[in-house]
Formats: C-alpha cells, structure tokens, sequence
C-alpha cells in the first residue's frame, strides 16, 4: 500500500514544479511574458529608428527678392517655396513649414521659438542666405558624423522593456495567481493537508528566480540580434539585477494578493501598483523629462531603480559598485513587502 | 465500532458568524474508530461549517474538538498527516494532468499511497496523463477522493462527495469508500442523499438550523416511525378519517404528504387488508395506493416537516 522505492521530492520542488507546468501550458501566460516585449521592441524599434537627417520645410512670401532667395536656400537641406502671405502664415500655423522667409530690408524670419525644430529652421535659412550674399566664414570647418550605438533609441528601450516584463511578469504570476487559486478554494484544498504554508509561498518565488533565467536572456538575445543592442558591461551583473528586481515585484505581487479574494480585485489592484511605474519609471522615455519637484518619489518607485540599474550596465556598462542604491532600493522594496504580506496574508 | 476507541469527539460545537447568522447551535458528536458516520441535512443545514470545523479548517465561536485524541491548536500538522480530506468543491488545476496532482498531493505527506496505487483505487489508471480539465464530474470527484486518500489516512472526511453526479458515478465512488471501510478506518460523510447515507453509513445524525435532531443506525432511525413499510394512499373523494386509520392493526402513524397520506405500516400483510376494509366500510374510494420501504427521508419529513430538499 504504501511507497515504494522511488523517494517522492518534497513539497517544495513539487510546487515549483507545477508552477512551471502551469506556466508554460498557458498560451496567454507565455505571450505577456515573450511575446508582448519582443512585439513591442520591434514596434517602437521601428517607429524611432535612426532616419538620415530631415529636411526643414520653408515657406518664401511672395514679392521683390523671392526668386533669389528661394535660389540660394534650394538644397539637401531645405525644401523652400514661394507662397503668398496668407498661404504662408496658415502653412506655419499647421507646422507645414518651420519658417516664413519675408525678403526685404530687414529681412524678416517668422517662426514658433518654442519648437525646436523651427529654431534649428531658422539658422540654417539665415546661415544659407548670408553665404550667398557674401558672408565670409573667419575659420574652416569640417563635419564628422558618427552613431554611436548605446546612444540610439532602441539602446533605450531595451533595458526598459527589460524592467517592465520583469515586474509585471513577476506581479501577474504570482498576484493573480494566488488569488485564483483561492478562489477556486485550491489554497483551501492544501491548507487541509500537512503541505507547510512557508513551501506554498517560497515555490512562487523559487518559481520567479528561475525563471528569470530563462526571460533575460531571451530579451537580452532578442535585442542583441535583431536591433545590436549590446551589453557592455557584465551579463552576470544583468541577471543578478534582474533577479533582485524579479524578487522586489513577487514580494509587491504577494502583498497585493494578500487579502483580495477575487480576480477582479487583484486585477485592480496591480494596474493601480503598476501604471505610475509604467509612465513614470522611464520604461519608453526618460523619467528626467518629469519635472524636478516629483524626481525623489520616481527615483524612490522600485521599478525606476530596476531600469536605472539594467541601463547602467546594459548601456554604460557600470560595475556593481556604480548602481549600489538602486541595488538598495529593490532589496528593500523585496523585503519590506514580503514582511507586510505574510502580516496580512488571508489562507481561507 | 468494537474497538471502544474514538476517532472524533466534539461538544457544544458553536459557530456564529457575524453575531447574527449561527451555523451551527450547540452540536455533540462522538464518533468511535471504524465507523462510518453521516452527517444529514438539507442545504444549510450547518453540515459543511461542522466538518470543516472538524477538519481543523475554521475555528468554532465555542466548543470543544478532539480528533484522534489530539487537539488542532497543539497538533495540527501531525493530525493533518492522519487525516484526509476532501472539500465540498475543489477545482483542482486545469492544466495539471491526474497523475502529476496526484504526485504534488502526495509530497505534502511525509508517508502515504503512491500515485499508481491510487489511480487504479479510484479506477482512473487510463487518466493518468489526462489534464484535470478533460475530465468528467464523476471523474474529477474520484480524484479529489483519491487526493484525499494519499496521505494513507486514519479519518476520512468527505463533504458530499456524489453531489451533483450521474447514477453510474456515485455507484463507483461508494465503492471506493466501501474499500476504505473494509480497512477499520473510520469516515465521516456529509450528504443530503437519503440512499447514500443508508448504503454507507453505519451510524446517522440528522442536522437541521445547525442542531443534531436524531442519531443513530439508519435501521434504528427508520424504526422509530413505527414502521418499515409506508403506504401512500389518494382518495377519490373526501379525507381520511386520519384518527380511525392511525389505530387500524399493523398502521403506526399517519401524514400528510402532496396529494395525500403516508402511513408508517408493520407489517404491511396485516395494515394493507385492514385499510382496504376501512375504506370499504366508509364508502370511499381509492384513487391510487401505493406501498414502498420507509427511507430517512420519511424520518427526515417526520421529524421536521420538510423533506431534505426543500
């Protein structure tokens, strides 16, 4: 009746086990976890890639000196036109073209100084028409172009999506996880055997810290081969913080799972944990473009210390002494809500 | 039910919930070693809050529980190593297969039945690497039996294990708990099944509004209508002379039932002529009559004026 020979694994190696089937024979599981980040990675990959300069489009009014000005702007540079007062000025206000030349004496260039773009507009037109009047350069210059990668959008980006699939992997498998299971009354079914509640919650964080292995180095591939995002500094030194990163959001995943007793809830819940992290974390641009005033709490946002710390290595390639305080950031985020969860933590 | 030892004993068992809603009123219950016990009663009744008390998985409001002589607040995991459970509803994993829950089962046990031997207890050997979710009702409640027989347990409790299933699958469960029986283990059952609890059951208590309202043998329970045979008569016209039928020879009791009387009759031989005669006598004419065995339905009915599914 009772066991033979084969010594069964403990409950714990048996948890994680399940934990992993459970993963991978879940379509959409596997999706938000690969799929979501590579399909995004080439989406965004693509709508900012790198283009040859553009053009800026300038619009000539019509009258006495149009045609010569309209000559001497006419290059790779500028794509100039002679239009009448009212067609110019409504091409300006729809951003058609950054600068309305008026020729005349003074001359006069009409453009929004709050765009970029209209600025960089009006100095080339001005440098352009100057030389052609006769304006002599004191000192020869030449140009050299380079790209840099690690500089690039998609270097960005990256480490970025890294940060982002890392947490919300991590919350989703093990918030909404958890709290599927006792809805169904399976952490109910458990509790009334001798399992250890201690092997139920550390299989969901053996189960994360694995498979960490397993996410990084397909991201991290993914970019490497489709876009040449490189690491420059240590791989080991990447997955050591993506691994401290994935523990810090299962122990936010398990304090957000730790009383609701639907999905629904739980659902709420993490999009409320994890939207202002989202945005403000620098997960698609950088979280130095909020203003100063709110920089200490996005700093303070674990998933802000999680993409500074990927970027440092992954782009800059820093050592481990470099991103120290986001290191400490996601320790204590992993530690402190690990300790409120098992406080609060509801089993029936 | 020789051995004189007890696998469970609680007392003035209480459990409010919210000071208004009381589950469960004041219950006893002793349960020896071997026996087979059910616990009846319509839906509601507190049957599921009493075994889930029993099983250690909420706590009573007041009230004593001791289970195979150990208390849950000082023994609980060496007493969860000896006891199997099986829950009112348990939707174990979809994308696990039979044999791998049966395994994760299993490791929770520090010694218990391995998986295989399991699968062919509950006949499920041929869904062994089946997902959960592919199987069929009768299928996943042999499961969760089979879950909660993996720790080889002393005290089995299972909360209306055929609820909700076909003929054909009760029939293959009960077989399961008969094999577990036949090995001196003692079971507590919970059902609103009448037929279930006669079949299985060496001992019944009948729960109603969270009290005990009867206990004993389903025999010994059905005895005490007074009779083992109920004739349900329909008049054509006119009621029973209930007064003069209740003291006809062999008629123990007389009720009223939809559509017309049940009476308790022993031995039916000597009621039957004898209410024909009656009727005879009084001019009043049969519309339908009918004679079957009593049920602990009909005792339920008796003692509460409601049937268990009501």
């Amino acid at each position: 009746m009772t066991d033979g020979p084969p010594k069964p694994r403990s409950a714990l190696a048996e948890l994680t086990l399940a934990r992993f089937r459970l993963f991978f024979r879940e379509p959409s599981a596997m999706f938000w976890t690969f799929g979501f980040p590579v399909v995004l990675a080439v989406a965004l990959g693509i709508a900012f890639r790198n283009r040859p300069p553009e053009a800026v489009y300038v619009a000539v009014e019509a009258g006495p000196g149009a045609e010569k000005a309209l000559a001497a702007l006419a290059s790779t540079e500028v794509k100039a036109t002679v239009e009448d007062a009212a067609t110019a000025r409504a091409e300006l206000r729809v951003g058609k073209v950054s600068v309305v030349v008026v020729p005349g004496e003074p001359r006069t260039y009409r453009y929004d100084e709050t765009r970029p773009q209209a600025r960089l507009a009006r100095l080339l037109v001005d440098d352009r028409l100057q030389r052609a009047e006769g304006r002599l350069d004191p000192t020869r210059v030449t140009d050299e172009h380079v790209t840099e990668p690690g500089a690039r959008y998609i270097d960005f980006l990256v480490p970025g999506l890294l940060g982002m699939t890392l947490m919300s992997s991590s919350m989703w498998g093990i918030g909404y996880v958890i709290v599927e299971l006792r809805t169904k009354k399976l952490v109910k079914r458990m509790l009334a055997t001798p399992m250890r509640k201690g092997d139920f919650l550390l299989s969901f964080v053996v189960m994360r810290a694995l498979f960490v292995l397993i996410e990084v180095p397909v991201l991290v591939a993914f970019g490497w081969l489709a876009f040449d995002v490189r690491v420059v500094g240590s791989v080991l030194l990447v997955l050591a913080v993506s691994l401290l990163g994935a523990l810090a959001f299962a122990g936010l995943g398990l304090l957000v799972a730790s009383r609701a007793q639907n999905t629904q809830t739980v659902g709420g819940l993490m999009n409320l944990v994890m939207m202002p992290m989202f945005v403000g974390s620098g997960v698609f641009f950088s979280s130095a473009n909020f203003p100063e005033a709110v920089q200490p709490v996005l700093r303070a946002l674990p998933l802000t210390a999680l993409n500074d710390a990927l970027r440092a290595v992954i782009n800059e390639g820093a050592g481990a002494g470099a991103i120290a305080r986001p290191m400490v950031i996601l320790g204590l985020c992993g530690v402190l809500s690990f300790a409120a969860a098992l406080k609060l933590f509801r089993w029936l | 039910m020789s051995s004189g030892a007890t696998a469970l004993r609680c007392s003035a068992l209480v459990k409010r919930y919210d000071r208004a809603v009381v589950a469960v009123d004041g219950l006893d219950l002793e349960v020896p070693v071997g026996e087979c016990f059910g616990l009846l009663g319509p839906n509601g009744a507190g049957k599921t809050t009493t075994v889930e008390i029993l099983e250690g998985l909420l706590d009573p409001t007041a009230g004593e529980v001791e289970v195979l002589g150990m208390r849950w607040k000082t023994d609980e995991r060496a007493l969860r190593e000896r006891l199997g459970v099986s829950l009112q509803e348990t939707h174990l994993p979809d994308r696990l297969a039979v044999g791998e829950i049966l395994t994760l089962f299993r490791s929770f046990f520090t010694r218990g039945r391995s998986p295989d031997d399991l699968l062919r207890a509950v006949s499920l050997e041929e869904k062994k690497s089946a997902w959960y979710s592919k199987l069929s009702g009768g299928q996943k409640q042999r499961l969760a039996v089979a879950c909660a027989l993996v720790g080889d347990p002393e005290l089995l409790f299972l909360d209306e294990p055929t609820t909700g299933l076909d003929p054909q699958s009760r029939l293959q469960l009960w077989d399961v708990i008969e094999e577990f029986k036949k090995g001196g283990r003692t079971v507590v059952i919970t059902t609103h099944y009448m037929d279930e609890a006669e079949r299985l059951c060496d001992r019944v208590g009948v729960v109603d509004h969270g009290k005990l309202i009867a206990l004993g043998t389903p025999r010994d329970l059905i005895a005490s209508l007074g009779g083992q045979e109920v004739i349900e008569v329909t008049l054509a016209d006119g009621p029973l002379d209930e007064a003069a039928v209740g003291k006809l020879p062999g008629v123990h009791g007389v009720r009223h039932v939809a559509g017309g009387f049940a009476l308790a009759a022993d031995p039916l031989h000597v009621a039957l002529p004898a209410l024909v005669d009656h009727l005879r006598a009084a001019g009043q004419t049969l519309e339908r009559l009918s004679t079957r065995h009593a049920t602990l339905e009909d005792v339920f009915v008796a003692l509460t004026g409601r049937h268990l599914r009501d």
